[in-house]
């Protein structure tokens, strides 16, 4: 078998022993790689009900068969443990040199267990691994874009690929993240914290090894093809004004997140928009490797009190710490992304916990005694500033807050739960939901919690598929839904950027050839979504496992009761009963039970009896892990 | 694609360069028929926050590389100016790598022998792969006059603009 290297080192911290192992080829037809692979090793190796910050969780980072090819958006990992965030399946994946690099070293998979008893960074330098001490040079010393420098310095390869932690990570925020490349982030559900957990400072990998496919003549100009098509229309929006395009187009909807999701129009909408930052900011477009796109509009703030901040600015941070905490200016928005980066936190956690911190201060929930200082909506040095608190733990407020925004509701009371805009406890994304209803069953049901990218079902309501105002024709939106998951679920575990998805005109079909070429394993399209489904009820049945119940995939309180007051979308809110019978729906065609647990028949039907037991799915005692001081 | 003979050299504009290192992987497939960055002949630099661009031979005109060569491996193919070298001189000794003023000679890591940009007229495709292949169109072959009229114009253009003088 090609593409796939087929080796996984298992690396007990504790002790320092390094397991060499092979998977199966097997293996890599049912679980792809990504996400699939990570599942079945989350599943398999954290014990059912452990603490996600205890040594007891696993952490695996993995690839799928592509990084190191000329396939567009290959070179990509992902990261998977038990999140301390949501106390559920944590799954982030990242970009930049790293995937690729770990490929040419020769890895697959790389699973940490235990802890290390003191903080180290892990070097794979092709074959060779080396566990190296850390606690002089990194470990609360250097952030993140200081390790990838100083890694890369030591080791005197400017092309080693960094996967690292900053301060965040290090005192275990649970929003904590990790950063690669400066700009690319294994962001969601808080996987730099469990690094932390495990006194993990970085992984490192540098690879000389060349990369072979299976049919390369035909791959060859199949991935020319491919690159072709990745400079034409269907990716334009990512190569020219990048996602901050969104902000005026999400405005026009008016589901743009605006002061905590009180709003979906934004009065300064244009001062954040890709419109204005391409005429005014943006200094330069930088790629990934392998990527035609280049999604990676650098701002850099050449005067002003932010002076010298750069960063990467896509759509979900210029909402989330922008339009979502009412603020247009620019500089410290960029400066706020710089800080989430090189501390690793996650930029939508993060923009969606400061602004619930900002409804809570104004609320007189959070007090001016916790923050230290006046922390309102619009008010941009504030916001630096409480980011930072939360990077570093260094006020009462950023350590309430760096729980995410329902364990700091947890803990403040004061029905602030209203308004902690997150489901299953992770931070909703860009979408006000309450203008776009197939998307708000969409977000809700995500495996991970409240996320746009394991379904991608606002494209149903913003293309005009459904009428997104209306809650009706239940059957038909579940069924959208439900192939777009199962693809996604795939993409997810290729690994490939979903801004590449339009470039297969037969979609997984297509892929199915692609990734025959590259492995030289036979699969059909048919092969590949049935795997895509198996591995969504796998992590449904992880979630089960771990204490989600139905409640889990309802959104936030406040789309249900408070109507938008303004703009396009104006009286919009979600209607529980509705929502309920749309949820049932998902259910059933999902073959799940009414409490939206995986029938014995479907699973069956992928091939997950053997490994998983109904019982283990309704836990007797309450297992559900949620963060708290 | 350029006209007239001459020396020519693989020109890279910073400003459309995003670092994506797909002239790499189609450079070192076209040779090798394996995808490695290690075993290409043109590299993509990255200084960060906002500099890419990727860096081949020169094509000098007087080329150090081919003076320091203890084994006279190294020939020019004339006229477009690329090195020539013979493996079955090359030792390997990395004598042009310490020559070469940008960093456009590397070693093999499978031959040990020294490999350099031929604009791909060693491989079956003929044509400088990293050129075909940039998603930026970001890579062509030109010569120098070329580059410099292509500054010219842009230079002109931007000034005329300033001037509001253009229609």
């Amino acid at each position: 078998m090609k593409g796939y290297t087929g080796k996984v080192a298992r690396i007990n911290l504790a002790t320092g022993d390094i397991k060499r192992e092979e998977i199966s080829e097997e293996f890599c037809r049912n679980w792809i790689g990504g996400y699939g692979m990570g599942i079945k090793v989350v599943w398999d190796e954290v014990p059912a009900g452990c603490d996600p910050l205890s040594p007891d969780n696993v952490l695996v980072f993995n690839i799928g068969p592509f990084p190191g090819t000329i396939l567009p958006t290959s070179s990509k990992y992902g990261v998977f443990a038990k999140s301390p965030l949501t106390g559920l399946f944590g799954m982030a994946i990242s970009s930049g040199s790293v995937g690729a690099q770990m490929r040419r070293a020769g890895w697959n998979m790389v699973i940490l267990e235990k802890k290390a008893p003191e903080p180290v960074y892990i070097m794979f330098d092709n074959d060779d691994i080396q566990i190296q001490p850390c606690s002089e040079t990194l470990w609360g010393k250097k952030d993140s874009w200081e390790t990838e420098e100083w890694i890369r310095h030591h080791y005197h390869d400017e092309r080693i690929g960094v996967s690292s932690i900053g301060k965040a990570g290090e005192i275990m925020v649970r929003i904590a993240c990790l950063t690669n490349d400066r700009n690319r982030q294994a962001g969601r559900t808080g996987m730099g914290a469990v690094m932390g957990s495990k006194n993990v400072k970085a992984l490192a990998f540098r690879g000389t090894n060349s990369v072979e496919v299976a049919h390369p003549k035909e791959f060859y100009k199949k991935g020319k093809e491919l690159i072709k098509i990745s400079m034409g229309p269907v990716t334009i929006k990512y190569r020219d004004l990048g996602t901050p395009v969104n902000v005026l187009e999400f405005q026009k909807l008016g589901i743009l997140p605006t002061r905590n999701f009180q709003s979906g129009v934004f009065e300064h909408a244009f001062d954040v928009s890709g419109e204005k930052m391409a005429e005014t900011w943006v200094v330069k477009k930088a790629a990934c490797s392998q990527c035609p796109i280049g999604c990676d509009h650098l701002v850099y703030i050449k005067d002003g009190p932010y002076k010298g901040a750069v960063a990467s600015v896509d759509y979900e941070c210029s909402f989330s710490v922008g339009s979502n905490c009412g603020i247009w200016d620019m500089p410290a928005i960029t400066r706020a992304i710089e800080l989430c980066d090189r501390h690793t936190i996650d930029g939508i956690s993060a923009g969606v916990c400061v602004s619930f911190a900002m409804e809570a201060f104004e609320n007189n929930v959070l007090t001016p005694e916790q923050v230290g200082y006046d922390l309102k909506f619009g008010d941009g040095d504030a916001m630096v500033r409480f980011i930072e608190d939360i990077c570093l733990g260094r006020t009462e407020a950023g350590k309430i807050i760096g729980l995410g925004s329902r364990g700091a509701a947890n803990y403040l009371g004061q029905n602030s739960m209203h308004y902690a805009m997150q489901v299953k406890g992770l931070e909703m994304p860009g979408y006000v939901v309450r203008g776009i209803k197939t998307a708000a069953l969409g977000f809700a049901v995500a495996i991970r919690g409240g996320c746009h990218l394991r379904n991608g079902a606002y494209q149903f309501d913003i293309k005009g598929d459904f009428d997104r105002f209306t809650q009706d024709k239940p059957e038909e939106r579940v069924k959208k839904i439900i192939n777009m998951e199962n693809d996604y679920a795939l993409i997810d575990s290729y690994i490939i950027c979903k801004f590449t998805r339009g470039i297969y005109k037969n979609g997984v079909d297509e892929q199915a050839e692609v990734y025959s070429m590259v492995t030289g394993i036979d699969v059909t399209g048919d092969d590949l979504r049935t795997r895509g489904a198996a591995i969504h009820n796998l992590a449904k049945c992880y979630n089960l496992r771990e204490g989600a119940t139905k409640a889990d995939d309802y959104l936030p309180e406040r789309d249900y009761t408070d109507p938008l007051p303004e703009g396009p979308s104006e009286g919009q809110y979600i209607d529980r009963d509705l929502y309920t019978v749309m949820l049932d729906a998902y259910y059933s065609e999902r073959g799940w039970d009414s409490d939206g647990v995986p029938t014995q028949e479907t699973l069956d039907k992928y091939g997950l009896s053997s490994f998983v037991n109904l019982d283990d799915l309704h836990p007797i005692e309450e297992r559900r892990y949620m963060p708290c001081l | 694609m350029s006209v007239g003979k001459g020396r020519k050299i693989l020109y890279v504009d910073p400003d459309l360069c995003t670092g994506c290192e797909v002239c790499e992987s189609v450079c070192s497939f076209a040779h090798d028929g394996a995808y490695n960055p290690m075993n290409t002949r043109i590299t993509r630099v990255r200084i960060e926050p906002v500099t890419n661009i990727a860096i081949g031979c020169q094509t000098c005109s007087d080329a150090a590389c081919i003076g320091a060569c203890p084994q006279k491996a190294i020939t020019k193919k004339e006229p477009e100016n690329f090195l020539i070298i013979n493996e079955n001189k090359c030792d390997g000794c990395g004598f042009c790598i310490r020559a070469c003023p940008f960093g456009a000679i590397t070693l093999h890591t499978k031959t040990n022998k020294a490999i350099s940009c031929d604009l791909c007229t060693t491989t079956e495709y003929k044509e400088p792969q990293c050129v075909e292949c940039c998603p930026k169109e970001a890579i062509r072959v030109a010569h120098l006059v070329e580059v410099s009229e292509d500054k010219r114009i842009v230079a002109v253009k931007k000034l005329m603009e300033n001037l509001g003088k253009t229609l």
